[in-house]
């Protein structure tokens, strides 16, 4: 059971993905999440806006049920299976963090700097994880996918626009990383 | 409840997001800083292994739980479409430190303020479908 607590290799994490993505196809469906952002777009009406939302949803369901699924699995390994305090994160990052004004607590997930309620309701906090989104939406739509879309269903399946989209991933996560960071933080 | 088996596979993904720390926002940090493997062990092996089950669904030695033949969907061609999309995604991904699946099981780990960045996102999926006739591939 200790075991189930630490954190995950990824060894075990990295095939235990690949299962996820066996089991999708199994069901007869294609592994992906981004595209549910468009789904959501067409339940909350976009399509009296625009044709490119005039979809049924409903054909869509069960994407939405692995959505749901992902929150709950969430909260079932915060409230069961939580890390006990072991820190895994090299202690480089954490300290080219500090210089950017970022402070590590072991076993979490995100930074108070950006998360935190209190500083997510500045005018700057709130900017950067709405840009945040836009980037992602825009991005993983105009891409047509994300990290599960492209970067592990096109890139297994040899598919070249993955292959490009996985290069324009790191050129994005790159540039923000080592060259934007610093101008922002 | 056809759908109950896609709300469990969502629910073991979303666990082994969680415990794997690809949820992590000092994970992609640290990722992009090149100063770990973890997240490279990751994706490499979810890819190399997936690689086997794609041949195996082409071969047609693995059919769908109904016997059908299993077809991997082609992606979307075009240079444009898929590099410059790729980077807008990673400058994102990078500054979330999240990705789509991850905001949806940070949620669950009581990440209330991920909301902004799902808002934004669905968003930004908005603005796509908008500007998708006039966009270039």
């Amino acid at each position: 059971m200790d075991y189930l607590l630490q954190p995950w290799a990824w060894y075990i994490s990295g095939p235990l993905i690949a299962f996820v993505l066996f089991l999708t196809y199994y069901f007869g469906k294609s592994f992906g999440i981004s595209t549910n952002l468009e789904t959501m777009c067409t339940i909350a009406g976009a399509g009296k806006i625009s044709d490119y939302f005039k979809k049924d949803w409903k054909q869509r369901d069960w994407a939405i049920a692995i959505v749901l699924g992902l929150m709950i699995g969430g909260f079932i390994s915060n409230s069961f299976l939580i890390n006990s305090s072991v820190n895994n994160i090299n202690a480089e990052t954490i300290t080219d963090l500090q210089k950017l004004g970022f402070t590590y607590e072991t076993g979490s997930f995100v930074p108070n700097e950006l998360f935190n309620l209190e500083n997510v309701f500045t005018l700057k906090g709130f900017s950067i994880l709405l840009i945040a989104g836009l980037l992602i939406g825009f991005g993983t739509r105009y891409a047509g996918g994300c990290t599960s879309g492209h970067a592990i269903t096109g890139l297994s399946s040899l598919q070249l626009p993955s292959l490009i989209a996985v290069i324009g991933f790191f050129v994005g996560g790159l540039i923000m990383t080592w060259i934007l960071f610093p101008l922002i933080f | 409840m056809k759908n109950l088996k896609f709300l469990l596979v969502g629910i073991v993904f979303g666990i082994v997001l969680t415990k794997s720390e690809a949820i992590s926002w000092y994970r992609i940090y640290e990722m992009f800083k090149f100063q770990s493997f973890h997240m490279y062990g990751i994706i490499g092996s979810a890819v190399s292994i997936s690689m086997i089950f794609m041949f195996l669904f082409k071969k047609g030695s693995i059919k769908d739980y109904l016997g059908n033949q299993i077809h991997i969907k082609e992606k979307k061609k075009g240079f444009i479409r898929t590099f410059v999309g790729g980077t807008i995604f990673g400058l994102g991904w990078a500054l979330a430190g999240a990705c789509p699946g991850p905001i949806f099981v940070l949620l669950g780990n009581g990440v209330i303020s991920i909301l902004i960045v799902l808002l934004g996102a669905v968003l930004g999926a908005f603005i796509y479908g908008l500007l998708s006739k006039k966009l270039p591939n």
